[in-house]
């Protein structure tokens, strides 16, 4: 991706110019989906659009997880093995969640 | 992945030992298995705070009529209000959205910090470290101020048991339900434990730079596994943020 450094003939590294445009461009997508967010916690505020609101949250946050962990984290570009040694097991974190949700609900009920 | 297609004798060469199978370092890999369990343990600490909110009464009625009351889970726009210098300003998400702003930004100068170790830039990772360290002490101190604030309360205390409650302990607060406040201060703290540790690494890793090391060595590598460290952090926040502020 990046160039490799160089060494000179007296061992100096001859350091190549920043490549930093793809971080800036992540950056941004970033800053534009939590300024979304926002908008979306101020304007929609009808109690009937609240499992709306909960799911483009929730939907909006996996989003820029996914961002911060493929590029700042780098692990779309590492081996695809390690990338799913590390996926798999945190996909059961979204059957956890689910499931307590419906608890949760179900303890209400009962009390 | 070409593992899929290779015989005995090839499969030895790829994880009989001495090769890197998945074509990362050692520390790098312990590195991720250690964040996958950290994942858990947050993930764990943030369903149960779905399932207690959940399980407890929502305030029904009007937003405009909302008072505090143990009796429901309060709204989160009526507790997190609050800016420093501006005492009785209303200002929801505000602090917390700055507070957010800051640790993405962090994570960006984190991750720039690497990308200057990739061109064995000694300068300029000093540069970055510097700036993610700066930002790290920021939230740190930002999330002090919540804190303070809501263990101080508001100028108008809640009625609980008789009694006049102004802000929030373990027991309780003038919020809502006592597991309100017993949440926040786990998760906060113990996400705010890990910002600290963080800063803490990040320093010593900035120290080792600025001696030197890592150019001696040929590799910044350890400037990178304390990113994947700090990425985690931002990344616990983010979900924080949404789960606790959001919805």
């Amino acid at each position: 991706m990046e160039a490799s450094p160089q060494k000179t003939e007296n061992g100096e590294y001859v350091i190549p110019k920043p490549n930093t445009g793809h971080i800036w461009k992540t950056f941004w997508i970033l800053a534009a989906i939590t300024t979304l967010e926002f908008i979306i916690a101020f304007v929609v505020v009808n109690p009937a659009a609240h499992s709306f609101r909960v799911i483009i949250f929730i939907t909006l946050t996996l989003v820029k997880a996914a961002y911060i962990v493929a590029e700042f984290m780098h692990l779309k570009y590492e081996a695809k093995t390690l990338m799913w040694s590390i996926l798999i097991p945190l996909s059961f974190i979204c059957w956890l969640l689910g499931a307590m949700y419906i608890e949760g609900e179900s303890i209400f009920a009962v009390r | 992945m070409s593992a899929t297609t290779v015989s005995a004798a090839d499969a030895d060469k790829i994880w009989g030992g001495g090769v890197e199978p998945l074509k990362a370092s050692y520390g790098k890999l312990m590195m991720w298995f250690f964040l996958v369990s950290d994942a858990f343990s947050f993930s764990a600490l943030l369903i149960t705070y779905g399932l207690s909110r959940f399980d407890h009464p929502a305030f029904k009625g009007d937003f405009a009529n909302f008072v505090f009351s143990p009796n429901y889970w309060p709204v989160p726009d009526k507790v997190y209000n609050a800016i420093p210098f501006f005492h009785g300003l209303n200002a929801p998400l505000v602090f917390v959205g700055i507070m957010t702003f800051i640790l993405i930004a962090s994570s960006v100068t984190m991750v720039l910090a690497v990308e200057a170790g990739h061109r064995m830039d000694q300068k300029d990772v000093e540069k970055w470290l510097l700036w993610t360290i700066l930002g790290g002490i920021t939230f740190l101190s930002c999330q002090a101020w919540e804190w303070t604030h809501f263990i101080t309360g508001t100028d108008t205390p809640t009625i609980v048991g008789g009694k006049e409650i102004y802000g929030a302990n373990l027991t309780v607060n003038q919020y809502g339900p006592p597991l309100f406040a017993d949440l926040f201060f786990f998760i906060t703290g113990f996400h705010g434990m890990h910002v600290f540790s963080g800063v803490v690494l990040n320093f010593m890793v900035f120290f080792n730079t600025s001696m030197g090391l890592y150019q001696r060595r040929g590799h910044y590598e350890m400037v990178e596994k304390i990113g994947l460290y700090w990425h985690f952090v931002d990344l616990v926040w983010v979900f924080v943020f949404t789960f606790f502020y959001l919805i």
